[in-house]
């Protein structure tokens, strides 16, 4: 049974039964149907948390281009199912909150299609073992991203949100695919399982480290690490429901799964251990710092959001480490910090979607998202307002809430790195705790802005679109529910860290489960009087202060102002890209078909000529040929003589007939050649051609004496004959060159075969009907396209006779 | 296009029946001597094409009220259709039997697909050469 | 007589070369026709000429039949091919009232 890989191909199969039910069913809202499709998932996937926390891994495969390796196997294991659920439980969630998020005036049609699309490719990157399989997935979800982020395509930030998003994903996706290419050629397979087995033989191959740095490319642009983050706040312009589920909760994790998938292969490695846990520290501080000047509350969520993915990935840097170390106690303690990753990904996916969800709700109910409008809604939204303070607080790591606990294990696995003495630890090290530190106490000062600014403070009802008031109680539904899994995990943490992450780190350090070591961890929010306890304290200090002296620092900013940023270096290169192009192009696509043909015809000349003599390939040893009648003379050279003479037709019937003498001439010397096939349909043929170019005729002009300058003149004819001499001594040349022997003598056999005794029409219509098929097909083809050319415009005439 | 020429409308009736004979003749022969699906549609096609230039286009579509379209769509599925009918039979799509039958009165006949696979050539080709002419000439 | 038919066919090709090059799009097309011719020429030249009977069962030792059936599928779609073009180029002229290839160039930027 493949009910796997069944379960990839579910959303897609509603993807394409949505549009379906969109037109018929109108009374219903379409997203009611929708919604069981991630629910059936979810509660599928979650049967099958007992087998996979026992440790076993699921694998299933449909073959699919089995004679280059490329199959699509589903793999489960503790990672794929951890992805998995969130995909499936968050994807529930929000469909349920867009029900009321979307009103039914808006194409729900194609929202839940491009979401049903996303889903789909969602689960098929978590879950494909093959990476060429990955890798179309991988862009999948970025295509269906786009497609979602333009939903309210007459918007111009949408588009171009959309285009910025597209762009910078499908460019490290395509990275992504060089470096899968790569490890593809190292190890000799396209499976991820056996390339983790094998890693041993190719970590000292030339292309080990290009590959590591190219799959890492594609992951830090799917998950916005900087300098790639600048496409996330843009893409903030799609619904807020997909910004909840593909910009927080699932689509910006799949860099973070890939990181966490390949760690067995390249984890261990100096240059993965400092890019991943560099680049991820850093966009921590990034993110945390510009998500505090946003005042548009998604905004400041996308820059959060930045920040904390990159918290995570330097998570899975850190513990990358205890593979280079290989199976010890000492390198046990490194593998915390992958732990808390873990851990950390799904309560960010909890939290986050949350506030997403809030700030959902509270656009929709006053019409704006700017905090320097919003204020005083505590009382108008008190659920709201409770939900989003666990939101943030879970967000700024305090207690009792999930954040809280992944935070401490965060700070408490920085504090171990320091202690290492490889990769330069001993040195640098102690850099990773302090921008940790500084980091978290930006998250604390945006998480208390996000709250305070919302709904604390003055009312301001004259500044809002309406009046402030509760949403319709199902759209507080989902909010809800992510609201209480946030304390849920706080006090329960432990139900997760065995059953999903622990079998999940198993899939992350094969090498050590198979030494029988136990990589899972008990989470507990006491830890004593230790240090990360005193950091999450000072967090808290230093935040309330930095906050409360706002516009005392916020001068700060103007070092980094707009015109200098990331942002603007990407408009610029993409502008410059496009005006240097389009003048580079003009320059030489003239929209002059002789020019092209100049082009082609030079090439031709150069290179193929120049292939020729350059290999000496002009040394011709004519075959033997066969005898010249007087009367083949007679015929090649008047041929030839036509040919000449249509050069100087003055007038077009002249040049048809000419063209038809050639015509008839081949006909002839198909004849003499010995086909007499050949010169029975060149007759008939050349008669019917040059009755269509009579017809044509009728409506064509005269042709007149072109007035080309002399030198132009000499230049086509200089060409002309430069072309033919190639031709003609390559054509000779290729004839004393016989690198193979004829296959005729197969079709000798045509009686047998095909029982014909015409050797040529079995070919056609038997040997080779193929070719003969497709043939027929083009001539139809050709046929229809004339009809249409000619009846179309009879039709616009039509037309306008209508308008007057 | 209007010609008012009684001999060459005289012979042009007499001819076309020669053209056509000569049609279907290629057309069955072209599996053993020279001939097929191409040649004989082609020869069939120029036959029509003569009529429509001594004739005017509305008389000739009066007596053949066909629609040329149809006739190439229909060799078109005709060539294409054998490819699939031999995948009903559980060969390779496009592959052609023959096999030999004894008939009252004719003797031993061969049968074979081919006839079928060309005769969808030679009614594309009809159909789409006559298609283009009369498309042409019938354009204002 | 290979060579000869080579040689032919070069000189077809001269003609054509130069046809294409021309503004006139009525040349342009009568130069596609010839290059097929050429082209027929050319593929009927490397499969040896007249070295058999023609490619019938029971005739002789037939010459070689590949090329022929080639030629044969390029000869019907070379019809096609100078059909379809010189609808476009006459369907051009009606449209824009030119058939001159430098006249049709259209706006910069298109």
């Amino acid at each position: 049974m493949s009910t796997l890989v069944l379960a990839i191909f579910i959303p897609f199969l509603a993807a394409a039964i949505i549009p379906f039910l969109y037109k018929y069913i109108k009374n219903i809202h379409v997203g009611w149907f929708v919604i069981l499709v991630p629910t059936g998932l979810f509660i599928y996937l979650a049967s099958l948390i007992p087998d996979i926390s026992g440790g076993e891994a699921i694998v299933q495969t449909i073959n699919w281009i089995p004679s280059y390796g490329i199959n699509i196997t589903a793999y489960l294991d503790g990672l794929s199912l951890t992805l998995a659920l969130l995909i499936s439980g968050v994807g529930a969630l929000v469909i349920l909150y867009s029900i009321y998020y979307l009103s039914l005036k808006e194409p729900i049609g194609t929202f839940y299609t491009y979401l049903m699309l996303f889903m789909g490719a969602m689960l098929g990157v978590v879950m494909s073992d093959n990476m060429l399989v990955l890798y179309v997935f991988w862009e999948l979800t970025s295509i269906s991203s786009f497609l979602l982020i333009a939903f309210w395509y007459q918007r111009k930030r949408s588009r171009e949100g959309a285009k910025k998003s597209l762009i910078i994903t499908v460019s490290g996706g395509i990275s992504m695919l060089v470096g899968f290419i790569m490890i593809g050629a190292m190890a000799n397979t396209w499976s991820i399982r056996e390339v983790i087995a094998e890693v041993a033989s190719i970590s000292d191959h030339a292309l080990f480290i290009p590959a590591l740095l190219l799959v890492l490319l594609g992951a830090f642009t799917k998950s916005a690490q900087f300098p790639f983050h600048i496409w996330l706040p843009d893409a903030m312009e799609a619904p807020t429901p997909v910004s909840a589920y593909l910009h927080s909760a699932t689509m910006v994790k799949a860099g973070i799964y890939l990181v966490a998938r390949f760690t067995p292969v390249f984890g261990g490695e100096a240059v993965w251990f400092w890019a991943v846990t560099g680049v991820g520290i850093f966009t921590l501080f990034w993110g945390s710092f510009n998500a505090v000047r946003q005042t548009d509350l998604k905004a400041l969520l996308a820059y959060s959001t930045i920040s904390q993915l990159g918290m995570i990935m330097s998570m899975f840097g850190m513990g990358s480490a205890a593979l280079h170390l290989g199976y010890s106690d000492e390198s046990m303690v490194y593998t915390g910090a992958t732990f808390a990753a873990l851990f950390h990904l799904v309560n960010h996916s909890t939290f986050k979607g949350a506030l997403f969800m809030v700030v959902g709700v509270v656009d929709h109910s006053v019409g704006t998202r700017d905090i320097r409008r919003l204020g005083g809604l505590i009382t108008l939204m008190p659920i709201t307002f409770t939900i989003a303070t666990i939101g943030s607080m879970s967000m700024a790591g305090l207690p009792p809430f999930n954040g809280f606990l992944s935070k401490e294990m965060f700070f408490i696995s920085t504090l171990d790195i320091t202690e290492a003495s490889f990769f330069g630890l001993g040195t640098w090290g102690i850099i990773i705790p302090i921008v940790a530190w500084i980091a978290s106490v930006f998250t604390f000062v945006y998480s208390t802005v996000f709250v305070v600014k919302t709904f604390l403070g003055p009312y301001k009802e004259e500044k809002l679109e309406h009046p402030a008031h509760e949403p319709k109680p199902g759209m507080l539904i989902s909010p809800i529910v992510l609201g209480l899994l946030v304390i849920i995990f706080f006090f329960v943490p432990n139900v997760i860290g065995k059953n999903l992450i622990t079998p999940a780190m198993s899939g992350i350090f094969p090498t050590f489960a198979a030494e029988g070591a136990d990589l899972g961890t008990d989470i507990y929010a006491w830890h004593g009087f230790e240090p990360e306890l005193f950091m999450t304290i000072g967090v808290v200090l230093f935040g309330a202060l930095l906050f409360f002296s706002r516009k005392y620092w916020s001068g700060i900013y103007n070092l980094f102002p707009e015109k200098r940023s990331i942002n603007v270096f990407y408009g610029f290169v993409l502008d410059q890209m496009e005006d240097k192009s389009t003048v580079i192009t003009n320059k030489y696509m003239t929209r002059y078909l002789r020019d092209y043909m100049v082009y082609i015809f030079a090439f031709f000349i150069l290179v193929v000529g120049g292939t020729f003599i350059y290999t000496e390939a002009y040394q011709f040893t004519l075959p033997e040929n066969a005898t010249i009648s007087v009367f083949e003379w007679l015929i090649v050279l008047s041929m030839m003589a036509t040919g000449i003479t249509i050069l100087f037709a003055q007038s077009r019937l002249t040049a048809i007939v000419l063209n038809s003498i050639l015509g008839f001439g081949i006909a002839i010397l198909f004849v003499l050649l010995r086909a007499p096939d050949l010169a029975l349909t060149q007759t008939v043929i050349e008669a019917v051609t040059t009755v269509l170019f009579l017809v044509a005729y009728y409506f064509l002009p005269e042709l007149e004496k072109e007035n080309t300058s002399k030198k132009t003149k000499s230049i086509n004819l200089f060409i002309s004959i430069g072309v033919g001499v190639v031709f003609t001594a390559v054509a000779l040349g290729v004839q004393g060159n016989r690198g193979f022997d004829t296959i005729s003598g197969f079709f000798e056999n045509s009686y047998e075969l095909a029982g014909g005794n015409n050797m040529v029409n079995a070919i056609l219509g038997d040997f080779r009907a193929f070719d003969t098929m497709l043939e027929v097909v083009v001539l139809l083809i050709a046929g229809i396209g004339i009809y249409t050319m000619i009846r179309v415009k009879a039709k616009k005439e039509s037309d306008q006779i209508e308008d007057k | 296009m209007k010609i008012n020429n009684i001999i060459l409308r005289t012979v042009a009736k007499l001819v076309f029946f020669i053209i056509l004979t000569l049609a279907v003749y290629l057309f069955f022969a072209g599996h053993n001597s020279p001939g097929g699906g191409f040649s004989g549609g082609l020869v069939l096609a120029s036959a029509l094409v003569l009529l429509f230039i001594v004739y005017d286009i509305e008389t000739i579509q009066k007596g053949l009220p066909i629609d040329f379209k149809l006739v190439a769509a229909f060799g078109a599925f005709l060539s294409v259709g054998t490819g699939f009918g031999a995948l009903v039979f559980g060969a390779n799509f496009l592959t052609q039997a023959f096999d030999y039958f004894d008939i009252p009165f004719f003797g031993e006949i061969e049968l074979t697909t081919v006839t079928i696979f060309e005769a969808g050539v030679a009614l594309a080709v009809v159909g789409v050469v006559v298609t283009i002419l009369l498309s042409i000439s019938e354009d204002e | 007589m290979e060579t000869l038919v080579t040689i032919l066919a070069g000189v077809l090709v001269t003609v054509a070369t130069y046809l294409l090059l021309s503004k006139s799009l009525i040349r342009v097309i009568i130069g596609t026709a010839i290059l097929t011719h050429a082209a027929h020429l050319l593929i009927m030249v490397l499969a040896e000429l007249k070295t058999g009977t023609v490619p019938i069962v029971g005739e002789g030792d037939p010459v070689d039949p590949l090329p022929q059936a080639l030629i044969l599928t390029s000869i019907v779609i070379g019809f096609a091919v100078t059909a379809v073009s010189l609808v476009l180029a006459y369907r051009t002229y009606q449209e824009i009232g030119t058939d001159k290839l430098d006249e049709l160039r259209g706006e910069p930027d298109e």
